[in-house]
């Protein structure tokens, strides 16, 4: 019998378990991954030459870290393994990879895309001066390279990660200005019920909340972020906000991290074809799965946050079930029990991210607040009010269009930090509901690539001439 | 002009040295380049599109703001990009090479 070429994209939470419960059941996959060292973002390693503890790095989440990586350490023999290599496009089973500039193709029977979340962003006036980061990338700049993104550092936007960050940089030391969080506290309340689908986590919520304010962080809720101040010469050097009670408050700082809960990434999803539907409760377009992770395209599966943000503890088991769902498919016969557990256990997760969104809001009504000289698009500088004139003047009422007339998500980021608030400026604009507005479509390569490395591939691909393939 | 990052740890490591911009800049082994540089200079590149000076964004390979120049012209993403001794690097583009064409 010939193996199934069974590939895995992402070696984060979701990636790992998965490729260990395939390698589990005597499949050999192939296991790809961008960065140079597994653990996805949220358990991201530090360099080998870097010395602090599993419970320094990683805090609460030390043991599932630790158990990751060893997991991970495990399986290197029975998978094959390639770090820092970018999936940037696939054509029917064909999947197209860059390693070192040089151009591989594999060739699937089954694919489970792992790919992982990225910070959602709403824009503000001067939020491309240098020194506003992501939340995200100010976790990384912890994390992996022990370093704050500045002296003085504001925390904006919303979400679990923005208390998360805020309170591992007062722990290692870094000084922090202030979180600001455009979520008012009626919400968190409203939203108990759902949150206690997970009390463990709640609980380590409420802490660090409690722990901020105890280290004497000030914590605004109910804001609205009004400009990050400063010069393109010179940087952030400061926050403006309005409070709960609608004043204005001006506030020094040298760095703003900023970031609105996660949006997971589905580029590749979307270049296999797979469907997509409108989300209500997160105002955004998602790839759809069955509950273990099958996307509407045989043969491709979805997991871990790049198929629905619910978090690591989510990833973990959505990878593993991801792995059983390919298994069933191919014929092999996994343990249905195991499914079912796992299933049961993924509704829970279900629950407390319902719960998560209701507590943390995306400020979808912001973008209409936004003024005409705010940039939209951090890549090409784009402002919001030339986006608005293509809607109003072009009749540009639809993603794509808008985009071909306005270049707001063509940029190098590809529309992953413009394009939600770009199509609710959109949806403002033309006065449309935003599922009107539509979806950036994602287009190949997925991040820039040499062109070179490109023709390279079409080269290959037609002295390969490979069936089904144009 | 100072740096922008702040190191809150992991001191103790080889120092390494790279040349930006014909200046060289000390920073420590295990360093990606975007920490070698920005703890020592505050930006990494110019907006192509008027608006200031650039430092990097995500951190995580996604927004393409942290690129940097080889004196060869070669492009590096700052963030996924480890130090190596002797790195000579610019922070300008180089000319004819728009966005990411060579």
């Amino acid at each position: 019998m010939v193996e199934p070429r069974v590939v895995v994209v992402g070696a984060g939470p979701a990636g790992v378990r998965c490729a260990e419960a395939l390698a589990s059941a005597g499949i050999r996959p192939t296991l790809v991954d961008e960065n140079r060292r597994d653990g996805g973002q949220i358990y991201r390693r530090q360099p080998e030459n870097f010395a602090r503890s599993y419970a320094k790095l990683y805090g609460t989440e030390a043991s599932r870290a630790a158990a990751i990586h060893s997991s991970f350490e495990k399986l290197r023999g029975q998978i094959d393994y390639l770090p820092q290599t970018l999936v940037w496009n696939i054509e029917g089973r064909n999947l197209y990879l860059v390693r070192d500039a040089r151009h591989i193709t594999l060739t699937f029977d089954a694919l489970v895309l792992a790919t992982g979340a990225t910070d959602r962003l709403m824009p503000v006036k001067g939020w491309n001066l240098s020194g506003t980061y992501s939340l995200g990338g100010a976790q990384v700049a912890l994390k992996s390279q022990a370093c704050a993104i500045g002296a003085d550092v504001v925390f904006a936007g919303t979400g679990a990660l923005l208390y998360l960050v805020a309170a591992q940089y007062q722990r290692a030391g870094a000084r922090v200005r202030a979180v600001l969080d455009t979520a008012p506290w009626s919400d968190r309340v409203g939203a108990l019920r759902d949150l206690f689908a997970v009390p463990a986590t709640l609980l380590k919520g409420l802490l660090l909340t409690f722990a901020l304010r105890r280290a004497g962080v000030p914590v605004y809720t109910g804001i609205e972020p009004l400009e990050i101040v400063g010069t393109g010469a010179k940087g952030v050097s400061g926050i403006s906000f309005k409070d709960s009670r609608g004043r204005t408050v001006d506030m020094e700082c040298d760095a703003v991290a900023l970031g609105y809960h996660l949006r997971p990434e589905t580029q590749l999803a979307d270049l296999a074809r797979c469907e997509f539907y409108f989300d209500p409760a997160t105002r955004q377009w998602l790839p759809q799965v069955d509950p273990d992770g099958r996307s509407s395209v045989a043969g491709v599966y979805l997991t871990g946050d790049g198929a629905r943000v619910r978090g690591a503890a989510a990833a973990e088991k959505s990878g593993e079930l991801a792995a059983l769902a390919v298994l069933q498919d191919l014929g092999r016969a996994p343990d249905l029990d195991a499914m079912r557990a796992l299933r049961r256990s993924l509704e829970t997760f279900d629950h407390f991210a319902r719960g998560l969104n209701q507590a943390f809001p995306w400020p979808s009504g912001q973008a209409a607040r936004l003024s005409d000289d705010t940039i939209v698009c951090r890549c090409e500088s784009v402002s919001v009010g030339e986006l608005r004139q293509v809607v109003q003047q072009a009749g540009a009422r639809e993603s794509n269009r808008a985009k071909a007339f306005s270049r707001v998500g063509m940029g190098r980021c590809q529309g992953r930090y413009c394009g939600h608030a770009a199509a609710e400026i959109i949806a403002h604009a033309a006065n449309v509901p935003i599922e009107k507005v539509g979806r950036l479509r994602a287009q190949a390569p997925v991040k820039p690539l040499h062109i070179a490395t490109v023709q390279n591939a079409d080269e290959a691909r037609s002295n390969a001439s490979v069936e089904g393939v144009r | 002009m100072g740096g922008r990052f702040v190191r809150v740890g992991e001191a103790g490591r080889r120092v390494i040295t790279l040349s930006v911009d014909g200046k060289p800049i000390q920073a420590y082994e295990g360093d990606t380049l975007l920490v070698a540089i920005l703890t020592s200079i505050g930006n990494l590149r110019t907006s192509e599109f008027g608006d200031g000076l650039r430092a990097g964004f995500c951190l995580m390979s996604a927004c393409q703001d942290c690129w940097v120049w080889t004196t060869h012209g070669e492009r590096l993403r700052a963030c996924s990009t480890v130090l190596t001794e002797g790195m000579t690097v610019s922070t300008q583009q180089p000319e004819g090479t728009w966005s990411n064409l060579e």
